[in-house]
């Protein structure tokens, strides 16, 4: 029974995953052109774009190898996977036990090392200096990511992230400094990871501002499709993996009825829409800062992680 | 478990100030800084009415209207007075880096850590972490009044020293509020101090950097 | 102290006639050296295919004794054995130097000089008789025969002055490391006639002693791994041999300096040891990680930048190692298990990996004629076969799942996660400090792998030579593309590695304990997170061919090609048939934001923009350096000492006859005086 309830849980968690992800980046687009007083896009804008891309036939440049035609696909099945693995709406999908955050590190790392070798790939100066950019913002957030791993691991005793739910929702860890200061450096990493502001501008194509378009500049037709949907993906993976780490109410535990699941869907949708209001309005608010200011704001996620565990081990040193 | 939540919250309140304590230093504009000092004010002034709440104690809300009064309004606004008057919209460029900085704060805390737990061993759990925040955010503060050349950044830094022995104060149950009140007065007595200072500092020497004074030492002739 | 593990006499007979074959090969090239090459390499394959299967024949079979030889030093014969840790190191060496020799065999036939002919098999066989030592002596010979066998390879191309500059400071390393190990031996026998392994083991040292032991095997067996603050001599020495001979370098010799750090730290030293004596190795190996993962960023030669992703992984792997003291310290042995589980098989990974990358950088090198990655560029398509497998091996070095140097570094990350169990505060702090470093250098390692691939395969050609390079088939492609299904292999199924490696992980985390397994998968402990890299293989494959199918379903729009836009792209001039290099991305150029982010705080990297007036004609140029802090915070200044050393001495030569009788009646007297001292106390 909890099996068949695996399966369809994580089924329906893929479907939620794969239809809502260019929902949710429309949605964003929408508020965030209201907020700044314009009418703005269509939330459906996003799926529109896809079918559009997909409909065309792409130009590769003639300088470019199997690595473009290659690292799309690459990309976009990483963070699939990542996606899949993150619960949303409910505890105990079939995948569960694969869902370990350094393990979605790594595909998160997969994902950026293909797009960064394609940015390099027809050796176009833009696309060497996305890559490069993109690999040193990398290098700070990925060990923000993992701090915040090792303060999860010390509050729950794993980094399964299906699991920290679990601890987390059954209401015994309390309101932590640690877990508070670890929800900012999460923050800080999600931004820079997803290119938004203030680290990239997602809408952006001045040359000497952009690092992931950069990358992807000459990509087109159904690879520009590709790496589109991947951005979405990877959008949808972050805001859903704060959602369930941080705010864990709503979630379906294992093995309980669809009612408890559209209990949980509706739960998530409200998570995701509040945060990604809260994106919108974070936006709306702030400049993009200088691109050798982004070490100073990545580094800070960092020690903030690192405080965290910091504090931890103070709280845990005589338990 | 409403004791536990006390404490937790209690404990939240005191992890933000550690963290605006943070934030001054990772600011490089003036107006920022100054934005965050704000607030760090306001969170004192809760950290502080929680404490009356929780000890029930009506005199640390008296506190707490101080230090909201003061610290979030009063000082800010003055301060920002300031830097209306010597127009000065610019950036206050660290002595130290930025990363150098934050690096060195969290090995202060991770120092205020190690010394708080052994000295404090026979005390409740509780309020050693407590101890532990207060004491980091007053190294913090000490580190930013080093790690700026700007006066005013500086004096900022101060005041950030004494939020920090605000938050030990308010923790240990039955602090005396004429302690709190005369540190109080003090504090403010040094804002104007230092307003007046910079005031004439910018006034003679053209420059907010305290290291223009060393040209004007008596004993270097 | 548990069952140390030995093999039956077979396979430690079949271990020696191997190494008498080295031997008898090292004759060959010896003799007729314009000849034999192709034998000489042919053969050196061979031996290490048999020590892969020596190796994998001990790990697999119960335990025996000791071989006595029927030669050694005066005091007694030489012993030889193969335990679990031994022979798990022996699976390295067979399979980098077995695939270096294919390599080699395929760089073309017999043009090799017998310099490079006769260290090599040497080479190998002091490798080998380092780690089937059971005594002492034994240990010190095959280590000090290897420093030299080595050395030689790396001067062998001596016609050139930075080789000359990278043996010589290569040579003075390898002085120095047997300086601190043979008083090593000194501090842990009794009488020199105790000197067997089973000998030392029965009395551990303490105190003051075993400190001093700590300190010694960290100077003298890091020196040679290129542990910071000793690996300057590294990022020189293993780009100046030839590839095949860097590969095993980078690949298998140090991971020998690291079994003997093991054996001497976790074995001779006895079951108990505090648990800060994981705290120096931890701070060690984390420098060295942060260190050669950045350098391997600025580097712009292929090789050096290779040999400075090996002094991060070796810090990586020496992290680990701390961990095991400190769990073992602690007693919590299934965690030491675990961390003693991923320093293991990232030794292993690392072998592979690393000896893949050299060997294409080799055939890089063959191919284009250049080391400089400026000179490189479009190579995957006159190069498809090598610049595949380089994409596998710099995938694992930038720990990308499913391949190997994931799963160990999952390991390592999950054990680095779990540090704080030690209880400890200052110690909870350090390891919370080492897991950002340990994660910020797998970032960093990635971003030097993009780097590396983006400017040797992809882009366009930056010099006609690149441009007309052509790829070797042969044993040299065999010898890639076997290491890459390694590669891939190891990623998939760790769980059967480690279960190969249990005697070693049981050796290392102190007796009891062996790794928490699922399934064919990793765990980090009872209910603790786990890892199933074969599934995630599985999935990854299962979704990517689901969204070709999907896509390919709506029908097949197809491509066209055409010029690369680039927000508008010139045509180049005619003079430049491949178009102009400086329109694309420079080693340089893709190093800069690191350089700025953490080069200018941590290497003093530098640049110098010159920018004509305008109007002025000339163009601009940036010109960047990065120095490593190892040159003028210890060597600049230990030659400075030397120096000073040498004027004292200087002195000593005016000094008339009486004086120096003098001299040395003195000393004579003080050393009777220590003697006597010494035997009251």
């Amino acid at each position: 029974m909890e099996t068949l309830a695996g399966i369809l849980t994580q089924l329906l968690h893929m479907a939620l995953i794969l239809a809502g992800a260019p929902l949710l980046l429309g949605l964003i687009r929408l508020a965030k052109a209201r907020l700044m007083g314009r009418r703005g896009p269509h939330p459906l804008q996003p799926w529109r774009d896809l079918r559009k891309l997909l409909g065309k036939r792409a130009v590769v440049a003639e300088t470019a190898s199997a690595v473009t035609h290659v690292a799309p696909f690459v990309a976009v099945a990483s963070a699939l996977l990542a996606a899949f693995l993150i619960p949303s709406f409910a505890r105990g999908m079939v995948l569960a036990p694969l869902a370990d955050l350094l393990l979605i590190a790594g595909l998160l790392a997969l994902g950026r090392v293909a797009m960064a070798l394609a940015g390099l790939d027809a050796g176009t100066p833009f696309g060497g200096l996305g890559a490069a950019r993109e690999m040193a913002f990398a290098a700070f957030a990925e060990p923000a990511l993992i701090l915040a791993a090792l303060t999860f691991s010390i509050i729950a005793g794993t980094t399964n992230v299906d699991a920290i739910a679990g601890s987390f929702q059954d209401g015994a860890v309390g309101v932590r400094v640690s877990l508070a200061l670890t929800f900012i450096a999460m923050l800080a990493v999600a931004v820079s990871e997803n290119a938004r502001i203030p680290v990239d501008n997602p809408s952006t194509h001045l040359e000497l501002t952009m690092v992931h378009e950069a990358m992807i500049l000459e990509a087109s037709g159904e690879q520009l499709a590709l790496w589109d949907y991947q951005s979405a993906l990877r959008l949808m993976l972050w805001l859903s993996l704060i959602a369930t780490i941080f705010f864990p109410v709503g979630l379906a535990s294992p093995g309980s009825g669809p009612l408890s699941w559209l209990v949980g869907i509706a739960a998530f949708a409200t998570k995701l829409a509040a945060l990604g209001f809260a994106l919108a309005v974070f936006e709306s608010a702030l400049a993009k800062m200088r691109v050798f200011r982004v070490p100073e704001f990545l580094g800070a996620a960092l020690l903030l992680g690192l405080l965290a565990a910091v504090f931890l081990f103070l709280s845990t040193g005589f338990a | 478990m409403l004791g536990n939540l006390a404490y937790d919250i209690a404990h939240l309140l005191g992890g933000g100030v550690l963290l605006i304590s943070f934030m001054l230093l990772y600011q490089r504009r003036l107006a920022a800084v100054i934005n965050a000092f704000a607030m760090q004010g306001v969170l004192v002034a809760l950290a502080a009415a929680w404490q009356g709440i929780a000890q029930g104690e009506p005199g640390l809300f008296l506190t707490a209207a101080i230090a909201f009064a003061a610290k979030a309004v009063a000082i800010p606004l003055a301060l920002r007075l300031v830097l209306k008057r010597l127009d000065l919209e610019g950036s206050a460029e660290p002595a130290l880096g930025i990363g150098a900085t934050m690096i060195g704060g969290v090995m202060l805390v991770a120092l205020a850590i190690l010394v708080v737990l052994p000295a404090t061993a026979g005390a409740h759990a509780l309020a050693r972490e407590d101890l532990a925040l207060a004491l980091s955010v007053v190294l913090l503060g000490m580190l930013m009044m080093i790690s700026r050349r700007n006066a005013i950044a500086q004096v900022i830094g101060l005041m950030g020293v004494e939020n920090g022995l605000l938050l030990a104060a308010i923790g240990a149950a039955g602090m005396p509020l004429v302690v709190e009140l005369s540190t109080a007065a003090l504090v403010l007595m040094l804002a104007v101090v230092a307003a007046v200072i910079a005031l004439l500092m910018r006034e003679r020497l053209q420059s907010l950097d305290t290291q223009a004074l060393h040209r004007h030492r008596g004993e270097q002739g | 102290m548990g069952d140390h593990r030995a093999t039956p006499p077979a396979v430690l007979t079949a271990l020696l006639t191997l190494l008498a074959a080295l031997l008898a090969l090292a004759a060959v090239g010896a003799v007729r050296a314009s000849r034999t090459a192709g034998v000489v390499h042919a053969g050196t394959a061979a031996v290490c295919g048999g020590f892969c299967a020596v190796a994998v024949l001990a790990l697999v079979l119960p335990a025996a004794p000791a071989l006595a030889l029927p030669f050694g030093p005066f005091w007694g014969p030489s012993m030889v054995a193969l335990d679990g840790l031994s022979a798990w190191f022996l699976l390295i060496l067979g399979l980098s130097g077995g695939a270096s020799s294919l390599a080699a065999l395929g760089y073309g036939g017999g043009a090799m000089p017998a310099r490079l002919l006769v260290p090599w098999p040497l080479f190998l066989a002091a490798m080998a008789l380092t780690l089937a030592a059971a005594d002492a002596f034994t240990l010190l010979l095959g280590f000090e025969a290897m420093s030299l066998a080595s050395w030689a390879l790396v001067a062998a191309e001596h016609d050139r002055a930075e080789n000359r500059r990278a043996a010589r400071l290569y040579l003075v390393f390898a002085i120095f490391a047997a300086a601190c190990l043979i008083p090593v031996v000194g501090l842990l026998a009794i009488g020199p006639e105790a000197v067997g392994f089973a000998a030392l083991r029965e009395t551990p040292p303490e105190g003051l002693r075993a400190t001093l032991i700590l300190g010694l095997v960290l100077a003298g067996a890091g020196a040679k791994a290129g542990l910071v603050p000793f690996h300057a001599w590294l990022p020189l020495a293993h780009p100046a041999a030839p590839s095949h001979v860097s590969a095993v370098m980078s690949g298998a010799m140090t991971k020998v300096a690291l079994y003997v750090m093991a054996r001497v730290l976790f074995d001779l030293c006895g079951p108990a040891q505090p648990l800060w004596w994981g705290a120096p190795l931890l701070a060690l190996g984390a420098a060295s990680a942060l260190l050669g993962a950045l350098r391997a960023n600025m580097e712009e030669d292929s090789k050096v930048l290779l040999a400075c992703s090996t002094i991060e992984n070796i810090g990586l792997i020496v992290m680990a190692m701390g961990l095991v003291l400190a769990f073992r310290g602690a007693d919590l042995a299934p965690l030491a298990a675990l961390a003693a589980g991923a320093a293991l098989l990232h030794a292993l990974n690392h072998g592979v990996f690393k000896t893949l990358l050299f060997l294409g950088a080799g055939a890089v090198l063959h191919a284009a004629l250049t080391r400089r990655l400026d000179s490189m560029g479009g190579l995957i398509r006159p190069m498809p076969w090598t610049a595949a497998a380089v994409m596998v091996g710099a995938g694992a070095a930038a720990a990308l799942p499913p391949l190997s140097g994931f799963a160990s570094e999952w390991l390592l990350l999950q054990s680095l996660l779990a540090g704080w169990r030690t209880g400890a505060l200052g110690f909870q702090i350090t390891v919370a400090a080492a897991t950002a470093i340990a994660a910020l250098s797998a970032a960093l390692a990635a971003a030097a792998m993009v780097r590396f691939v983006g400017m040797a395969f992809l882009g366009r050609p930056r010099t006609p030579r690149a441009a007309g390079a052509s790829e070797h088939p042969g044993a040299e492609r065999i010898a890639l593309v076997g290491l890459a299904a390694l590669t891939v292999a190891f990623g998939i199924l760790p769980a059967p590695l480690l279960d190969l490696a249990a005697g070693g992980v049981r050796l290392l985390s102190g007796g009891a304990g062996r790794p928490v397994m699922a399934a064919l998968g990793l765990a980090a402990g009872d209910g603790a997170a786990r890892l199933w890299p074969a599934g995630v293989f599985l999935l990854l494959a299962l979704i990517a061919g689901a969204v070709v199918v999907a896509l390919r379903a709506r029908g097949a729009r197809g491509f066209t090609t055409g010029p690369a836009w680039a927000c508008g792209f010139m045509a180049p001039p005619p003079h430049l048939p491949f178009g102009d290099p400086l329109t694309q991305p420079s080693a340089a150029g893709l190093a800069q934001p690191l350089r700025r982010m953490l080069g200018g705080a941590l290497l003093g990297a530098e640049e110098r923009v010159t920018m004509p007036d305008p109007g002025d004609p000339r163009a601009a140029t940036i010109a960047t350096c990065a120095e490593d802090p190892a040159f003028p915070y210890l060597l600049a200044p230990l030659a400075r000492l030397r120096d000073a050393l040498a004027g004292t001495a200087e002195r000593l030569r005016d000094l008339s006859i009486r004086q120096c009788l003098m001299l040395s009646f003195s000393l004579l007297i003080a050393m009777l005086a220590l003697v006597a001292v010494l035997e009251r106390g």
